[in-house]
């Protein structure tokens, strides 16, 4: 009796040290190689900046999005040029609206409707995949199948479909649109989920009688979520280039409200005369995608060790 | 590898008839139809302009019709243009867009390829940076703002090329298109080969070689090229059925009349035979490319067998 009373005191004490120690966690790790790369955190400042900007700016401008300055109007290719003095600090388009309220007003249109139709994609293609993977055999090849259907779909057929349904209500439409393209993310977390099912833990679980949701959503998608972070990145740019690309189309945000996409599009016709009008959303456009593709590469360099 | 492959067919024919139902009746439920326009007709004119397409019978029943029609290879008439069917017009215009897409596939084939390889040998150098940087410039500059601009400056500045059109595909017409479609595609085929080549060059076959005295540029073409094209390959697949169906961008700008704008316009303006008989043609390329991509695997990577 007296030396399991020593045993267990010794245990408790070693139990103590082990909490003092305090070991570093794969996400400190991550943190401090993501930290390290110089790029990526240029770019997240960057991206911060312009988040920042788009949504503050307007506040400070004498313009507003749907304002038209008459005076500008009369001779754009003059008048309508970038100008400190009037106001119109990035210029005017072909309406006499201040491009630079509306870059900004486009801005948080754009990232809002990326960041949205990542996070549905998100959300379904991670439970799926993982449902898929953790249980396997028949269910896994029917859920597999099906998503290859989906994936012999011609993309813009559903966009346009959706665009159908759904009218003008831009974030509706992007809500479908992540409901319809999460197919790859559902692919890779499966692939990871197989890998990490034969895991010691998830047995353990599966022994102590947790239940399969349970085991799905608080041991398996932790563990997927490094993968799932760096795909999310790397999808939010597609997303903005995909509304740019509508709104290109002239199918995506309706007038009087705009998005880089739909800039651009007005800017490019005008593009001999009033190059400011393409210039601006585009640089701002082009920055963030570019931003955004660092961050990927930085956070897979950092969660995921074995590509580098 | 026989079995493989006509399993492979036996099993596309159930998820193209998936495919045909599922597009079938999405198009037909959204709202609209393609004789409805600005200008009304006369109700007695509509009423039998839809008795002549079937369109006033359930939809199931067209369902039918159509697909009666698509078991003997017709795809229907066109709702939108009149006098042509939706056979002829894609006869006419997938053409145009394989010939710019097989251009611009082997462009980005060869110009990846290379990019990703140099890059990858020279890994953060700055050969390894601009190449990288370029690739990326590629990814975020949208095919709708470089096709503007490559008429900014080869036609209007330069006049060099002739600004669009397609005149049975003489080479002043093909490349701009080209250039426009091609350089997305560049860029994402020199990441995934600059990304899978280090891996590659990091392996102990790779060492082995080295260790054997072997000059470089056999090491690289014999030894580290074929499990490096691995990635690209299951990249090309897809690539290829995006590349050669056309982009409505490259159609629109350049006045190319690919199959591209006919899809948008298509579902735009309900002219759902269109619709459908793309939609078809796209989901057969895939699902065949996906398996030429898997038989390519199994020829290039002896551990995969069927």
């Amino acid at each position: 009796m007296i030396t399991t009373k020593d045993k267990i005191q010794a245990v408790e004490q070693f139990a103590e040290k082990v909490v003092e120690i305090e070991g570093r966690s794969l996400w400190q790790d991550a943190r401090r190689r993501f930290f390290s790369n110089h790029a990526a955190v240029i770019s997240l400042v960057i991206l911060t900046m312009i988040a920042a900007i788009a949504l503050l700016a307007p506040l400070f401008s004498q313009w507003h999005y749907e304002d038209i300055d008459w005076e500008a109007l009369s001779d754009i290719s003059v008048l309508g040029r970038p100008n400190i003095e009037n106001g119109h600090y990035f210029g005017t388009d072909t309406l006499g609206r201040d491009i630079f309220v509306r870059t900004m007003q486009g801005g948080q249109i754009s990232l809002l409707v990326g960041i949205m139709g990542s996070a549905v994609a998100i959300v379904i293609g991670t439970l799926y995949g993982a449902t898929s993977g953790y249980l396997g055999g028949r269910v896994d090849s029917v859920m597999m199948r099906f998503l290859e259907i989906l994936n012999s779909f011609p993309f813009m057929f559903f966009v346009i479909i959706l665009m159908t349904l759904f009218g003008r209500h831009i974030f509706l439409i992007f809500v479908a649109i992540g409901a319809i393209s999460w197919l790859d993310m559902a692919r890779i977390v499966r692939g990871q989920t197989l890998s990490l099912k034969n895991k010691e833990y998830i047995e353990a679980a599966y022994a102590c009688g947790v239940s399969t949701p349970k085991i799905i959503l608080r041991h398996i998608v932790p563990n997927v979520l490094g993968i799932v972070v760096v795909y999310a990145t790397l999808l939010v740019p597609n997303m903005i280039l995909l509304e740019s690309f509508i709104s290109f189309l002239g199918l995506g945000v309706q007038e009087p409200m705009t998005s880089w996409g739909a800039l651009i599009s007005e800017g490019a016709q005008n593009m001999e005369i009033a190059i400011w009008q393409l210039a601006w959303p585009l640089g701002f456009l082009v920055v963030t995608l570019f931003c955004f593709n660092f961050l990927g590469d930085g956070l897979r360099d950092a969660l995921d060790p074995k590509d580098r | 590898m026989f079995t493989f492959i006509s399993k492979r067919i036996l099993e596309a024919i159930p998820t193209l008839l998936i495919l045909i139902t599922v597009s079938f009746f999405l198009m037909h439920s959204a709202p609209g139809s393609p004789f409805s326009s600005e200008r009304s007709l006369p109700p007695e004119v509509l009423a039998n302009i839809n008795a002549k397409y079937h369109l006033d019978e359930p939809v199931i029943n067209q369902y039918f019709y159509y697909l009666g029609g698509l078991i003997q290879g017709d795809l229907g008439p066109s709702f939108r243009y009149k006098d042509f069917t939706i056979n002829e017009l894609i006869a006419q215009s997938f053409p145009v867009s394989a010939e710019i897409g097989i251009w611009s596939f082997l462009v980005a084939l060869i110009l990846g390829v290379g990019c990703g390889i140099i890059a990858a040998l020279r890994q953060n150098s700055w050969v390894d940076y601009s190449v990288m940087g370029f690739a990326n410039l590629g990814i975020v500059l949208p095919n709708f703002v470089l096709a503007p601009l490559c008429i900014l400056f080869f036609s209007i500045y330069n006049h060099w090329l002739p600004p669009g059109g397609w005149n049975g595909g003489a080479w002043p017409y093909l490349v701009m298109p080209v250039i426009a479609m091609s350089t997305s595609y560049i860029a994402q085929i020199a990441r995934i080969t600059r990304g899978s080549m280090i891996e590659t060059m990091h392996s102990n076959f790779i060492r082995t070689a080295r260790a054997k005295g072997l000059p470089k540029y056999r090491i690289i073409f014999q030894h580290a090229l074929r499990p490096a094209m691995l990635p690209v390959i299951s990249y090309l697949g897809p690539a290829f059925v995006g590349i050669v169906t056309g982009s409505v961008i490259v159609d629109v700008y350049f006045g190319t009349g690919g199959i591209g704008q006919h899809f948008i316009n298509g579902a735009l303006n309900r002219d759902y035979s269109m619709v459908m008989g793309v939609t078809i043609l796209v989901g057969t390329l895939t699902i065949l490319f996906n398996a030429i991509v898997d038989v390519l695997y199994a020829v290039i990577d002896p551990k995969i067998r069927y």
